[in-house]
């Protein structure tokens, strides 16, 4: 490979992480939520297609993409609330109850996302970083969305949160030791109930990037299994926000690895590369799950790692 | 399994309780009543839905009974349909009752199927005995599945990695893995229109039940589910994966081998699921490609549930979602409604389900006086 090579596949993993990245951050970034508040919600691959399908559906109707953003948004909050209230009686278990959401979310979505299919809603715009290099391919290809800072800031708000914070206090304690919670006179139903629906909130706005942004429309087969991915780099970042976010680059990265080979005329192993990211994912969880690192930061009273 | 047997002797000790007939009998009672009430809330909810959206709740349960139940030809259909869910449901049946949740049924029928397909070529090629063909095939369909399966729970046990999570990950694997060969080194090329493996030929496919147009899958599925159900029940092997799934700790200090029970439990499911694809294949298909990814693995997810991972309520569990799943094109056309309508209703099914958990043993009904609190 010579030089030029390389730097087109640079630029096209810099700018895939920039542009494939955003969904993973946001639902890694609502999962990390949740479960620091103790609960597990696998449901947020049905999220973030109702998300994506909420979103593109709003954005046409109203004419406005950042209505949809919001519109997405609170559809994952709707759905991160049954979750919730579901967890919160006795007996339920949380996984299961997830993977229960994640195909209710997905019937939803495409029940109502069918007339959607076909029609062009507006889009979110973007701007580039790269434009100062007065360099056509890196301008267009360092195109980035307003929602990737907004994820990023979010992010970091949120590790700050954890630590400086009173509220930040009661969310990582009800995760670690709901005991201690309650006897600290704090609702532990009520806690893990605010998490999974802010949780299920920023997952829907992840969707909303998916269908108003990149890949930028709606069909049933828009997200397979970012969701998912996206909840397993939560263990591998340590229930951390700021290595979520650092992930979900990453992982934006290896996503684009395919791409990127394509553009400079490797087509070999086209339908590998598709694979590449759920083996990495797997990869990703052997290496994390046994480590003595997980198992010092993993919330106490979390049930994915048991 | 003879080196299980003696510590399994002392924990059936504490276990005594259990066999008090009319405390069985009762608690029985509940394990069938729960679920029907939560099937009952779910169908309110539905029609409440329908209402909601102009569309009639009582047209809809017609079309359901009708396609999925009312004509022999609809039945027949239902039937074709149950006998993929009864094997994926008993893929997650299985591996529940050592206390696992995997929902890669999907991953293991498509490998499966993809697999008895590939071993096809070179045997149908060969001219070799239908028979041992289709023999040979299921064998592989199984083997792959296995494995498949067996894999998740190996990284389970051995480096503690969550089992649904790496479960729906190997899904999408097998998925993308079965595409990267359909569509490139085994692409049949004489089938322009979808790409698929080469045809195992009709002399080779799997024949019907005399009389019916129902292929043989159902009665692998039946045959199948009665023999887990009696492995589970009535041997040291089943009686050691209920000890497991109840409490690893204590199956660990009492010697049991976990980790060895977890992959066989993970494997045999894998199996279930992997003969699935091969009928899939061999019996409609006829060959390997997309069409292999339905969703009955996802739909045998619920159907598990609803069974109470119980591998004999599998049955008459599958048969009736068969039914739902067989009307949905009838549905769709008389109704107006989009395709997904099945999949709005599982999943509002497997929802319910899961709330009505939370009623075990609130109702006196179903309680015995002195007998100890379910846990």
């Amino acid at each position: 490979m010579n030089n030029s090579a390389l730097f087109i596949v640079t630029v096209a993993l810099v700018g895939g992480a920039l542009r494939v990245s955003t969904p993973f951050m946001f639902v890694a970034l609502g999962e990390c939520l949740t479960e620091k508040s103790g609960r597990v919600n696998l449901g947020l691959e049905g999220t973030l297609v109702l998300g994506a399908m909420a979103g593109y559906a709003i954005s046409y109707r109203s004419g406005s993409p950042w209505l949809g953003v919001l519109g997405a948004g609170c559809a994952g909050s709707v759905l991160g609330a049954m979750h919730g209230y579901i967890c919160k009686l006795p007996r339920v278990n949380d996984i299961a109850v997830g993977i229960a959401m994640m195909l209710f979310g997905t019937g939803v979505a495409f029940f109502f996302g069918k007339p959607y299919i076909q029609p062009s809603a507006p889009r979110l715009d973007s701007f580039s970083l790269g434009a100062w290099t007065g360099n056509q391919e890196i301008a267009t290809a360092l195109q980035i969305n307003p929602l990737l800072i907004v994820g990023i800031v979010v992010g970091l708000l949120m590790a700050w949160a954890f630590a400086n914070t009173r509220w930040g206090l009661i969310v990582r304690m009800t995760g670690d030791s709901a005991a201690s919670a309650r006897a600290m006179g704090v609702s532990v139903d009520l806690v893990r109930f605010l998490c999974t629906t802010a949780g299920g909130f920023l997952a829907g706005v992840g969707g909303a990037f998916l269908s108003l942004y990149y890949p930028g429309s709606w069909n049933q087969g828009l997200s397979s299994g970012q969701g998912l991915m996206a909840v397993a780099l939560v263990i591998f970042a340590r229930w951390n926000p700021i290595r979520c976010v650092i992930a979900a680059l990453l992982f934006g990265a290896a996503g684009a690895i395919g791409p990127a080979l394509q553009s400079i005329g490797i087509t070999q192993g086209y339908y590998f590369f598709n694979a590449a990211p759920y083996i990495l994912t797997l990869l990703i969880m052997i290496a994390s799950a046994g480590s003595k690192r997980a198992a010092r930061d993993v919330p106490g009273e979390l049930s994915i790692t048991k | 399994m003879t080196d299980i047997a003696e510590p399994l002797g002392r924990a059936a000790i504490s276990l005594g309780q259990w066999g008090d007939l009319s405390v069985r009998l009762r608690r029985g009672a509940e394990y069938i009543a729960i679920p029907l009430l939560a099937l009952a809330i779910t169908g309110v909810l539905f029609s409440i839905f329908l209402l909601a959206l102009g569309k009639s709740p009582i047209e809809f349960f017609q079309l359901v009974d009708r396609g999925g139940f009312g004509t022999a030809f609809s039945v027949q259909n239902t039937l074709q349909r149950s006998s993929p869910l009864i094997l994926t449901a008993l893929a997650v049946a299985l591996p529940a009752r050592i206390g696992l949740i995997i929902i890669g049924g999907e991953g293991a029928l498509v490998v499966g199927g993809f697999a008895a397909a590939v071993v096809a070529i070179p045997l149908v090629t060969g001219n070799v005995p239908p028979l041992l063909t289709l023999c040979v095939m299921a064998a592989a369909g199984m083997l792959v599945g296995a494995v498949w399966i067996g894999i998740v729970g190996y990284l389970r046990y051995a480096r503690g990695v969550n089992e649904t999570i790496a479960s729906l990950l190997m899904t999408y694997i097998g998925i993308a893995f079965m595409n990267f060969f359909v569509e490139g080194s085994l692409r049949d090329l004489t089938n322009p229109n979808k790409p698929s493996t080469m045809p195992i030929g009709d002399a080779y496919m799997v024949g019907k039940i005399p009389g019916t147009d129902v292929h043989w899958g159902l009665i692998a599925g039946i045959v199948l589910a009665i023999l887990l159900s009696i492995l589970l029940s009535r041997t040291t092997f089943g009686f050691a994966v209920r000890v497991a799934g109840g409490n690893p700790r204590a199956a660990l200090a009492q010697g049991l081998p976990v980790g060895k029970l977890i992959v066989i439990c993970c494997a045999i499911a894998g199996a279930c699921a992997g003969l699935a694809g091969f009928f899939e294949v061999a019996a409609i298909q006829g060959r390997a490609n997309a069409s292999l990814v339905a969703g009955y693995g996802f739909t045998g997810i619920l159907v598990s549930f609803l069974a109470r991972h119980n591998p004999l309520a599998i049955i008459p569990v599958a048969i009736l979602f068969g039914g739902i799943v067989a009307s949905g094109g009838l549905i769709e056309r008389r109704m107006g409604l989009p395709d997904a309508t099945v999949l709005v209703l599982q999943g509002l099914t497997f929802v319910v389900l899961l709330m009505s958990e939370t009623l075990y043993g609130r109702f006196k009904i179903f309680q015995v006086r002195g007998a100890t609190e379910r846990t």
